[in-house]
């Protein structure tokens, strides 16, 4: 696709929110108070899987201070969740408790240490039942049964299978088997969720909450508490980071929301950061085996895959989450026949849920292990083998996923150039090492998470009666990543105006209907909307403007912030021009140049019709095939990336260090460069983490072991080398101005790519992740003894 | 609990606060001044984002008894800017796209600030070590240390 020329997109534009972050003005939700507002607390279990006997909650509700106790017997038994089938949890805890943490009351007080004293009082008979804590224990004959609906333990079972593998096996010179598990990860978001509800005398609810997706909470609000959702109003303050754990509304706002009902006041909770760690929602622990079968000149004939996940006490997204497992192998190499069976299984933990990279991290992280085993079997180099498999725009996966743009193989192309791979690869000394890999990922799920033909945005854009401002009102979600700067770049650069002019008020649903920041959705989806509604409202105001100058409106545009006339044809505005400085009198910044300004064009376009709103709205067309599942992984777009690391493994202490990075990653169109590589970059931080020291623990009686960012570990500064950036831009047609996703697939390629390098520099291969020191050394020293023996 | 009276300097003005003997800087920040830009990410010490500068040193302020600071000058990220005038690493930080979230900023700054105070002329890994205890999921560090060091090398353009 040839590029255009743009005003406002393309370019390093600062952030619409940096000056407010940068000087502590920025309000999130903890930085809310309202007036008379009191603190909630929630009452969690202490153990893994019990029978609760008895709640007493007298105490509590004597002591002085203390507002509001509720339990399950005050908010009912209402079952939610994420996926409408898998309705599987209730607010609080009223037969048994599942997992340590597990909610079972909660209370309002006055502050938060009256709170907090409240819960010790609140006296809870268990009668202790053993728990499964891990996939086989769950899975084992007679073993105790966390759901009564889900005998077995079996949160999700998924059998597909495109073409015909075992035929396909039959042609193959060479078969292939191996195993990569990797550990639960956390969202490791700096800010814990928070919230503020508030409820008025008129019956409406609302709730200001640390979220991704407004509108996802707002639903779950109303279905819960049974308000009307005309009633319920969510609206998202700053958000700091989400990445996936905070999709789904959280026992913390529900909490919120019938504590404010039941005491007629504001009460704000906020997660310990232990809290969030036993909330979890975030990255699964996956088992993959995966057997690829090849042939001698480097085709990828087949796959046969399968996956367990140990998905934890609650389904959350987990059901996405295991189809995700699977469809995500299908690009971006050609592969014919792919088989996935895959189980997510229920234990006595934390639920988990979605996280960057949604379901497809370890399985990416396992299959491109796999093209390098190949292709040093083969003798060809693991770019080369890459190539010869690669798709291009235009193919179509066994699994019925429509590549409309790919630019996959200008990716590999601009990391191997980066990286100088010829003249490393096979060259470093014993103990350096390169590897790459390479992934893809949606721009955006092709369906809502509930089954609905809504539109996946919708977005209102309104001019300020003298024209001087474009507010853009949406329910998206600005969790970090950019979203505001996103649409306000999109509404300034549709309606031709300078950015300045634009102001985004984002994430109430008041404002219209968005599915969030899940899914790497926003910039297709809702840029889609916003550019519809720019669109609408520019073709308000230049009818007037045709209408009033007596002008063909073919031959009028809005660029700059100015109405540009085609042809020779002049404007003859000198009598508006007049009218517009007398209803202005005394203002600064009159116009006078030579060409009728925007501002002047809406306020004839007010004059003339009232306030300008226009509306824009995007829904996906219907897509993917028609087996059980084929929503997953459909998307009207998809992002790819490549990517080269290089590591250095010191042998006495099985210490890796990771020197270089070069990423290349197709993004459609950059809509803000600079937001771009913010997004790569921070992909490749989490990934990095999440190969060399991410993971979350649990003792033998189901209690978390690494309950704080000091035994958690993400990656800091000292970590992190400088990463090479390179942003391809193959156009994508469905996507706004040709853009796509850069948030989810850019993480895709990194734990690979480390592994590969890891085992360039050692000649071990190590298929458990995280890669600490510890697993290193085993690794090196097995190896060693192996060669010796 | 008998409150203990503190006065010290506070974003350059002088601050008489009541403060319970057990509350923390961050505490006292927040609740009693509202000063919110002091972020709570963890309440113990591990993420940084709730940095301040006392005596023009970076502390976690949950660490940090608010009865401490009594006498001692302190500063907040609501003290940087002098007026609208922001101050050089605020606008470094927005110009290079060094803030996502922006949940970690305040204290990044704040570290940054006090590092450049100290040694205006650092090299990557000065800068790297310096903003290592505050964590930051976001950006992957790279614009946050391109920031730093486009202040760092105006400093020297400057001398």
């Amino acid at each position: 696709m040839p590029k255009k020329k743009f005003d406002v997109l393309n370019s390093r534009a600062p952030r619409v929110d940096a000056a407010i972050k940068a000087t502590g003005k920025a309000q999130y939700a903890d930085d809310l108070s309202r007036t008379g507002q009191l603190y909630g607390a929630i009452l969690q279990s202490p153990l893994a899987h019990a029978r609760i006997l008895s709640i007493d909650t007298g105490k509590a509700e004597r002591l002085p201070g203390v507002k509001a106790v509720i339990t399950a017997k005050d908010v009912g038994l209402t079952k939610y969740g994420v996926s409408p089938a898998r309705y599987d949890e209730t607010l609080f805890a009223h037969d048994k408790v599942r997992y340590v943490g597990d909610e079972i009351a909660a209370v309002a007080a006055v502050d938060p240490a009256t709170a907090q004293a409240a819960l010790d009082l609140i006296k809870v008979e268990y009668e202790e039942l053993p728990a499964v804590l891990t996939i086989d224990e769950a899975l084992a004959d007679k073993a105790p049964q966390l759901h009564d609906d889900y005998p077995g333990n079996i949160s999700a079972e998924v059998h597909q299978e495109f073409g015909d593998v075992a035929a396909a096996f039959k042609e193959c010179d060479f078969i292939h088997t191996h195993k990569l598990v990797n550990k639960r990860q956390d969202g490791g978001f700096i800010e814990p969720h928070s919230c503020v509800a508030e409820y008025d005398h008129d019956g409406r609810l609302t709730l200001y909450t640390s979220t991704q997706v407004s509108h996802y909470v707002q639903r779950t609000v109303a279905m819960v508490t049974g308000i009307p959702i005309g009633r319920v109003r969510v609206v998202r303050p700053c958000v700091g980071g989400g990445f996936g754990p905070k999709c789904e509304a959280t026992p913390l706002e529900l909490s919120a929301c019938f504590l404010a009902i039941k005491t007629g006041s504001p009460v704000k909770i906020t997660y310990s950061r232990e809290q969030v760690f036993l909330h979890s929602r975030a990255r699964h622990q996956f088992y993959h085996e995966m057997t690829t079968g090849f042939k001698k000149d480097g085709t990828i004939m087949a796959l046969a895959h399968s996956c367990r996940l140990d998905g934890g006490a609650y389904s959350s997204f987990g059901i996405a989450t295991v189809y995700y497992a699977g469809s995500l192998l299908g690009a971006p190499y050609r592969l014919p026949n792919m088989k996935y069976d895959g189980m997510r299984v229920y234990t006595n933990k934390p639920a988990c849920g979605a996280q960057r990279g949604h379901g497809g991290v370890a399985a990416r992280a396992c299959f491109e292990q796999q093209l390098d085993i190949i292709a040093e079997e083969l003798k060809i180099d693991p770019i080369e083998l890459r190539m010869m498999n690669m798709m291009e725009t235009g193919d179509t996966t066994c699994n019925a996923l429509d590549m409309s743009s790919l630019g996959m193989k200008e990716c590999v192309n601009a990391v191997k150039k980066g990286s100088k791979w010829q003249k490393k690869k096979g060259k470093l000394p014993d103990g350096k090492g390169i590897g790459m890999a390479c992934g893809f990922f949606v721009s955006g799920a092709g369906y809502p998470i509930y089954r609905s033909d809504t539109f996946h945005s919708t977005a209102e854009i309104k001019v300020a009666e003298d024209g001087g401002t474009v507010i853009l009102r949406s329910g998206i979600a600005e969790i970090g990543q950019g979203a505001n700067t996103m649409v306000a770049m999109i509404a300034a650069e549709t309606l031709g105006i300078p950015l300045a002019d634009v102001r985004v008020d984002s994430g109430d649903t008041d404002y219209s209907v968005d599915l969030g920041a899940y899914s790497s959705r926003q910039t297709l989806m809702s840029g889609h909307a916003t550019k519809d509604a720019a669109e609408n409202v520019k073709a308000q105001i230049l009818a007037v403007v045709a209408d009033k100058l007596k002008m063909d409106v073919k031959n009028l545009d809005i660029r700059n912030g100015f109405v540009k006339v085609k042809g020779r044809k002049k404007l003859d505005f000198a009598k508006f021009r007049d009218y517009y400085r007398k209803e202005h009198r005394g203002w600064p910044n009159m116009p006078d140049g030579a060409e009728l300004s925007f501002t002047e064009a809406a306020r004839m376009a007010f004059l003339k019709k009232g306030t300008i709103v226009g509306t824009g709205k995007y829904k996906p067309p219907i897509l993917g095939g028609k087996f059980k599942g084929a929503a997953v992984g459909t998307s009207p777009a998809y992002g790819g990336s490549a990517q080269v690391v290089e590591v250095t493994v010191d042998r006495q202490t099985g210490r890796i260090t990771v020197d270089d990075m070069t990423d290349a990653h197709d993004c459609g169109l950059a809509i803000n460069k600079t937001m771009v590589e913010g997004q790569m970059q921070g992909s490749l931080s989490m990934g990095l983490g999440e190969a060399l020291f991410e993971e979350v623990k649990f003792d033998e009686k189901g209690h978390l072991m690494t309950p704080s960012l000091g035994e958690y570990r993400i990656a800091t500064a000292l970590d992190m080398p400088n990463i090479d950036t390179l942003i391809i831009e193959s156009g994508e047609p469905n996507g706004p101005f040709g853009a796509k996703e850069v948030g989810e697939g850019a993480i895709m390629p990194t734990i690979p790519a480390i592994l590969n390098a890891v085992y360039d520099a050692t000649g071990v291969r190590i298929t458990e992740l995280p890669l600490t020191p510890e697993r290193v050394l085993l690794a090196l020293k097995e190896a060693e003894a192996e060669k010796n023996a | 609990m008998k409150k203990c009276h503190i006065t010290f300097q506070l974003n350059g003005r002088t601050c008489e606060v009541l403060v319970d003997p057990n509350q923390t800087l961050l505490s006292m920040l927040r609740e009693d001044l509202s000063l919110t830009g002091t972020k709570y990410g963890c309440g113990e010490g591990d993420c940084g984002a709730c940095t301040v500068l006392l005596d023009d040193e970076p502390v976690n302020s949950c660490l940090i008894l608010a009865a401490q600071v009594d006498g001692h000058k302190l500063t907040t990220i609501e003290g940087l800017a002098d007026g609208d005038k922001l101050h050089p690493l605020q606008t470094s930080f927005i110009d290079k796209g060094a803030i996502q979230c922006g949940f970690c900023t305040p204290g990044m700054i704040l570290s940054a600030k006090a590092l450049l105070d100290e040694e205006p002329n650092p090299c990557e890994l000065d800068i790297r070590t310096a903003i290592s205890g505050n964590l930051c999921r976001c950006t992957g560090y790279q614009k946050i240390v391109e920031a730093v060091k486009a202040v760092a090398d105006d400093c020297q353009g400057e001398n």
